[in-house]
This record gives C-alpha cells, sequence and structure tokens, in this order.
C-alpha cells in the first residue's frame, strides 16, 4: 500500500474512532439514557431481595483474618470546626440525636450509646472502588434503639446527618456527608453504630465516634462521623434529593452491587 | 475459456434466536467491557483471597516519576513493566486503561457503574434466551456437542496442522463446524460467559449475604474479581481470534450468515 494512502486510511480510522467514543461520552452525559440505565438499580434490588432473606447475615470472618492495613476513604480528618471541638474534648460533649418521624425524640451520650444492646461482628468491608478489607466492629444495634424512639407509621427511611465537610466547594446543603437506608436494612441484626474497631475505639480516620456499619451494601453507605438519625417518608427534601452525598454524584442509592 | 463455476447452494446455518442473541452479546459484551476497565480504572490493582493486601498487589498499574517525567509502570508479581501511554499513566493522566478502552472516556465511576449493570441485566436476559432456546431446540447437541470422529486424537491434530496451514474446510466438510471450533465456541458459552456471571455476582455485598458459598467458592472476593478480569481478557482474546477466523477464512459468507441466516457451500468442491 502506497505511503499516502495508508496514512489517509490511518486518519480515516482514528477518525471514525474518535467520533465513536464521543459518541459515548456524549450518550453518557445524556439525561434521559442516564435515566434508562439508572432503571437496572431498581431491578438489581427487588432481585437480590427476592434471593436474600430480610435477616440474611453478611458472612463474618475469624480474628486471624482481620485485615493489618484497613483503609480510610472519604473524610479522614474533617475540619470541621465543631468537630474539632469535639475531638478536643474526647467526644465529652457528643450527643447523637434520633429525631424527625418518631415518638420519643433521642440524645445519647457516647456513655449511653455503649450502654445499649450491643453487637460485635468481624466484616469484610468493601468499597465500591474495588478492594476488600476485614474489621471487627462493635456497636449499637440500630433496631433497639429505633424501637425506643418509636417509628412513626409514615416513617420509610433513616438519614444519617454527618459531621465533616466532604466537598468545601459544593453549593450549601451538598457540602457536607449524609446517607440514607430503608427500614428493611435499619432493622437488619448486622446494622449497627459501631464505636470500636478491632477491640479499640473507632479512630477519627475511620469515623469517630461512631459510624454506621450496613453489612450488606458498598463503604459509601457506612456513613462516618454520625451526629444525628433523621427518620423520614422521603429523603427528596434533602441534598441534592437522591438520598445521600455519593447518591447525588451518581451513585446508586441501592449499593448491594 | 471461461471458467465454469462451481454450483453453490445456500443452506440455513443460523436460526433467527441465534442471529439475535449473538448480536445483542455483542453490544453487551462491548458495553461491559469498556464499562468495566472504567469501573478497574477506579482501583487499578488485583489480588488473591478475601482481602487487598495494599502493599502487595499481584498485578497492579501504576504511574512513578523518572527524571521529572511520569511514566507507566504495570507490575504482574515481581516482574514490573514500563507501559507509558497505555496502562498506568496515558494523555497526561495517572490511570489503569488508557481513555480510548473506558466508557465513557472521562473519569467517571459512577458512570461506568450504571453502564456496566443495565447491560449486565441484558447480558444475562439474552444469554437464557440462547441457552433455553438452543438447548431444547437441541442445536447445542446437533451443531456444537463434537462428533464421535472428531475427537480422535489423529483428526485433532490435522485440524490444528489445517488451522496453522489456515486451511479450512470446504464444500460438504463446511457444513459442518470443525472439532476446535466446536470446542471454543463450547467453552466460551459454558465457562467464560457463565463465570463473568458467577465472579461479578461473588463481588455484590448483597449477594454475598444471599449465597455467602459463591465467593467462597473462587476463594474470597478479590480472588473473584481477580478471576472476573482473567475471564474477561480470555473473553476479548477468543473475540480476537474469532473474528481473526471470520476474515481468513470467508469473511462474507459468515457475516451474511450471521445476519440472513444462510451460508453458501460449493457443491463439487472437496
Amino acid at each position: 500500500m502506497p505511503a499516502t494512502r495508508r496514512r489517509w486510511l490511518s486518519g480515516l480510522a482514528a477518525a471514525t474512532a474518535g467520533a465513536m467514543l464521543s459518541a459515548c461520552d456524549k450518550l453518557t452525559m445524556n439525561s434521559g439514557v442516564q435515566m434508562t440505565l439508572a432503571r437496572a438499580e431498581g431491578l438489581t434490588r427487588r432481585a437480590q431481595r427476592l434471593v436474600a432473606n430480610r435477616t440474611a447475615l453478611a458472612t463474618e470472618f475469624a480474628e486471624h483474618q482481620i485485615s493489618p492495613d484497613f483503609r480510610a476513604n472519604g473524610s479522614t480528618a474533617p475540619g470541621d470546626l465543631e468537630y474539632r471541638a469535639l475531638v478536643e474534648s474526647g467526644f465529652a460533649d457528643w450527643r447523637l440525636v434520633i429525631d424527625g418521624l418518631v415518638d420519643r425524640p433521642l440524645s445519647l451520650s457516647l456513655a449511653e450509646l455503649r450502654a445499649q444492646p450491643a453487637r460485635t461482628q468481624i466484616t469484610r468491608h468493601d468499597c465500591v472502588e474495588g478492594w476488600s478489607a476485614i474489621g471487627k466492629w462493635t456497636g449499637a444495634r440500630l433496631g433497639p434503639l429505633l424501637d425506643k424512639a418509636g417509628l412513626k407509621d409514615e416513617a420509610r427511611y433513616l438519614v444519617f446527618h454527618c459531621a465533616d465537610t466532604l466537598d468545601p466547594n459544593a453549593p450549601e446543603g451538598l457540602a457536607r456527608y449524609y446517607e440514607s437506608i430503608d427500614l428493611i436494612d435499619a432493622f437488619h441484626p448486622q446494622t449497627i453504630l459501631a464505636y470500636d474497631m478491632n477491640g479499640a475505639p473507632l479512630a477519627v480516620k475511620h469515623g469517630a465516634p461512631t459510624r454506621l456499619r450496613v453489612e450488606r451494601q458498598l463503604g459509601y453507605k457506612h456513613a462516618k462521623y454520625v451526629m444525628r438519625i433523621e427518620a423520614v417518608a422521603d429523603f427528596a427534601h434533602l441534598g441534592g434529593g437522591k438520598g445521600g452525598f455519593w447518591e447525588d454524584r451518581g451513585y446508586e442509592w441501592y449499593a448491594g452491587i | 475459456m471461461p471458467q465454469v463455476p462451481s454450483a453453490s447452494v445456500l443452506v440455513q446455518r443460523h436460526s433467527l434466536v441465534t442471529r439475535l442473541t449473538h448480536w445483542i452479546n455483542v453490544l453487551a459484551l462491548l458495553v461491559l467491557l469498556t464499562s468495566g476497565l472504567q469501573i478497574f480504572n477506579a482501583h487499578p490493582a488485583l489480588y488473591w483471597g478475601n482481602t487487598s493486601t495494599f502493599a502487595k498487589p499481584w498485578v497492579a498499574m501504576v504511574a512513578m516519576e523518572r527524571g521529572g517525567q511520569p511514566v507507566g509502570i504495570t507490575k504482574i508479581g515481581p516482574a514490573m513493566f514500563e507501559t507509558t501511554g497505555v496502562l498506568g499513566f496515558s494523555g497526561d493522566q495517572v490511570r489503569g486503561f488508557p481513555a480510548w478502552t473506558t466508557l465513557p472516556t472521562y473519569r467517571s465511576l459512577a458512570d461506568g457503574r450504571r453502564w456496566h449493570f443495565f447491560f449486565a441485566w441484558l447480558f444475562v436476559l439474552n444469554g437464557l434466551v440462547y441457552l433455553s432456546a438452543n438447548i431444547a431446540g437441541g442445536h447445542v447437541r446437533r451443531d456444537l456437542l463434537p462428533g464421535r470422529d472428531q475427537l480422535k486424537p489423529s483428526h485433532l491434530l490435522a485440524e490444528i496442522a489445517d488451522h496453522a496451514r489456515l486451511k479450512f474446510a470446504k464444500g460438504e466438510a463446511a457444513r459442518r463446524y470443525n472439532a476446535l471450533q466446536k470446542l471454543t465456541y463450547l467453552a466460551v458459552i459454558f465457562v467464560l460467559l457463565p463465570m463473568m456471571v458467577a465472579t461479578g455476582l461473588s463481588m455484590s455485598p448483597g449477594m454475598n449475604a444471599a449465597w455467602p458459598w459463591l465467593p467462597e467458592l473462587f476463594g474470597g472476593r478479590q480472588s473473584a474479581r481477580t478471576f472476573h478480569f482473567l475471564s474477561a481478557s480470555l473473553i476479548v482474546l477468543f473475540v480476537v481470534v474469532h473474528v481473526l477466523m471470520v476474515l481468513v477464512s470467508s469473511p462474507l459468507n459468515s457475516l451474511r450468515s450471521m445476519i440472513t441466516g444462510r451460508f453458501a457451500i460449493r457443491q463439487g468442491e472437496v
């Protein structure tokens, strides 16, 4: 093949490939395409709930399998002034508030939280990025706490409001971390507010003084630095309306996959 | 003297279900591969076992600096390869696989996951249609299981020699697949593609609670992720060889048979 023809052909191939790639990007950014693709999430949630019992437990591991290098993602040292003050006082003034659609709002100190019905579990933490680490968690079971507060009939979800600003450049309401789960996961026996990790009080990078463990979902659902748990009928009015910091940025609300 | 054209007859080679599911599968696998590489790029390292041993992955794509210049490095076990421009560092970015291989081209784990899980459902449903129609319809038994004559070592050796010389069956012999072709298709349909689904489900924490034995089967979640990557690589290898074989044997005839279903057999040729 003459050099000019070869150059012409490879130029044509490159242009075609480039056009296809940019078409794929345009498709990805199209809201109709996004909405269609997002439909798979509901299908996945229903299919998983169909094959998994409501109380089916995530695999628990042995002590010797605990990861020596459990990675911390998201906020690891929140700069929020209120949170800094709490750390400096050893969380003496920290209160966990449980309110919203409940009959008896609660406000618990760390010592009171530690006195609640607890569970210890050695589980695998799966980050949406693809890595896994095993840790031992001790914490107050969420179910009994909710029973104590008394959920109203309209309550469908629990929203976890956190102390850390993960995206300082985002507009008000989108900057701070938050997450939400439904009642099936809220009352699951392994769903706890963990205050100990691997036998020691939770470190700041892992969400001190307490983080959510919702073992059948990916890492970003496990909200760290939890300050307030709000029972709601829906979460459309919160943040970006998708039920969580990462959900507002395109990640699935149901993170069982 | 004008050559007498040898008579050729059109035979029905592929059923409508096979043709439809073949092309849907092409689309699904293309989206799954490219969105899968997008997802892989969020953490371009592979491990064995349940957890990630961050200090020593068995495969990793990283960027390093040499003489003020960033270079892409791919580590496989103790071996290190410089892969600048392709793996580890490409297009002035630190990234596992380059932009032209990922869906979308820009970095977006959230979008990669959207594409991946939607097309995973399409892939599974499409595969179930193919399997139920072709197992019940007898296509698998009739056309994909090798005949006893085809499995004789002498025959297999002869086929390997023929393939190496790019000599393909003609005339009546072209009516059925050769043994290497059959064994390859069977391995892809019944081993590699189901392996993708099983290893994919093994990475889901929700499925882990439903079927804890599934990730165990592969030696843990991170092993399952490794096998997911390896099976995908073998499928890419299969597609490359498959397309090459079509191109060097009878490209137009093969392509037509997968579109209209009709395949031309030249009679009188041996």
